[in-house]
């Protein structure tokens, strides 16, 4: 098929795919708008002194942006799950990591359901398999299929 | 005229750049990856690339989220090493060559690539990281860079199909600069991780070696690959493989391997990289 005529993705059925996966908040247009301030903000801590600043005082400092109060919530507790679904993004996040003093895979342990040395463990074992964590529908089909067989 | 020579398929994870900067690169846990490395750090010193021209990605550094190119490309003199959060790696400047960018960025768009044009940036560890890999620790990096930021965060990022085209594309730009340059292109970033949510740590050393495979191969199956399958196999972080497919695009139907390294952990990522070289 040459160029011209190639159809367009549907783009409904691109985005509706891109919420199927397990565990994952794909960074969107959608949370790109959302989360628009939580990662300028972020994006800020790269200049030492607004990371001066924002060490003196999380609150002040987080006062001065167009952030709702459960993302500065979320911000001073370093909830990076209730993070990502107010749309902040990773790459942008880290720099609160780093502002932290905080290894970045350390950081990225903290949204898992395992504490940092089992994380560490395993990822030196060859990380989390795909097994399972492919499809959030597929995994529903699954789980819908076992029931059925239990309650036969 | 100018001619890619090689092309390079490799990961940029930062920690990486921290291994080499602190001198961490023969401990137990980098050793096996920097070892990986030896043969293509050999490989470069004999190649001598006057220009690499280096696909990656900025993690927020250079753009914040208030301008988001989908490919953009550095025409400037030179560029600093970015600080991301913790004071700029302590690398060389990185050189640019404006002659051939430019060159390259003009032939883009009236080959229908609209690129974004940038003259002054600071690059971040996808740049810097795997120049590091292929160079050491040179006092000055031994050849000029062609910067190619490509946006791999903010979907839609850009199909594998549009990145193989923009590879052929700037193989076709390069080929009509008039003087005489030894030219490389290096496609970095991935291969599968994911650094965000309760999946964070996936891994799949099947699926990224059969990229690989597929990079090696004379077929192009592997531009038709959708986002969503990278992001089901190989972690939502793993989709910065398609800035690979600009370097195996910009190749021409085959190449030969000159070199295949892949191992698992660096911090939360699978490393891979690949050597490659036109052979039509």
């Amino acid at each position: 098929m040459s160029e011209a005529t190639k159809p367009t993705q549907n783009i409904h059925e691109y985005l509706a795919e891109l919420e199927d996966i397990p565990g994952t908040r794909v960074f969107t247009a959608k949370r790109a708008r959302k989360g628009y301030w939580i990662n300028q903000f972020a994006m800020s801590l790269m200049k030492p002194q607004n990371r001066a600043r924002f060490k003196a005082d999380e609150r002040a400092y987080l006062d001065e942006w167009k952030i709702s109060e459960e993302a500065k919530q979320a911000l001073l507790k370093r909830d990076y799950n209730t993070l990502l679904d107010l749309g902040g993004n990773v790459y942008f996040l880290s720099k609160l990591f780093s502002s932290d003093g905080l290894p970045f895979a350390e950081a990225v342990s903290t949204m898992t359901d395992m504490t940092w040395p089992e994380y560490r463990q395993m990822m030196l074992d060859g990380g989390r398999s795909p097994e399972g964590n492919r499809s959030i529908k597929a995994n529903l089909a699954a789980a819908g299929a076992e029931d059925h067989k239990g309650g036969c | 005229m100018a001619r890619i020579t090689a092309g390079v398929g490799s990961s940029h994870v930062p920690l990486l750049g921290v291994a080499v900067d602190q001198g961490k690169w023969q401990d137990d846990y980098f050793g096996p990856i920097f070892k990986g490395y030896e043969w293509t750090r050999a490989w470069e010193q004999e190649a001598k690339p006057d220009v690499v021209i280096l696909v990656y990605n900025d993690h927020a550094s250079a753009f914040d989220a208030n301008i988001i190119p989908t490919f953009a490309i550095g025409c400037g003199e030179h560029y600093k090493s970015a600080d991301e959060g913790w004071g700029p790696r302590p690398v060389p400047d990185v050189e640019g060559h404006a002659d051939l960018a430019w060159h390259i960025a003009q032939s883009l768009i009236l080959d229908d690539f609209d690129m974004t044009i940038i003259n002054e940036m600071d690059v971040d560890h996808g740049l810097t990281v795997p120049l590091s890999m292929m160079f050491g620790q040179p006092e000055k990096w031994p050849c000029k860079v062609v910067p190619l930021a490509v946006n791999v965060v903010t979907y839609p990022v850009p199909s594998g199909n549009r990145c193989w085209a923009l590879g052929e594309a700037i193989a076709r730009a390069v080929a009509s600069f008039p003087e005489d340059l030894n030219v490389q292109i290096w496609g970095t970033g991935g291969m599968s991780h994911q650094l965000q949510g309760p999946r964070a740590g996936l891994l799949n050393r099947e699926w990224d070696n059969r990229f690989l495979d597929m990079l090696a191969s004379d077929s192009d199956a592997v531009r038709w690959i959708p986002h969503i399958e990278y992001l089901r196999e190989t972690g939502s972080e793993g989709i910065e493989m398609v800035m690979w497919l600009i370097m195996r695009g910009a190749l021409g139907k085959s190449v030969k391997t000159l070199n295949r390294h892949y191992h698992i952990p660096c911090s939360n990522t699978a490393i891979g990289h690949i050597v490659l070289e036109p052979a039509d």
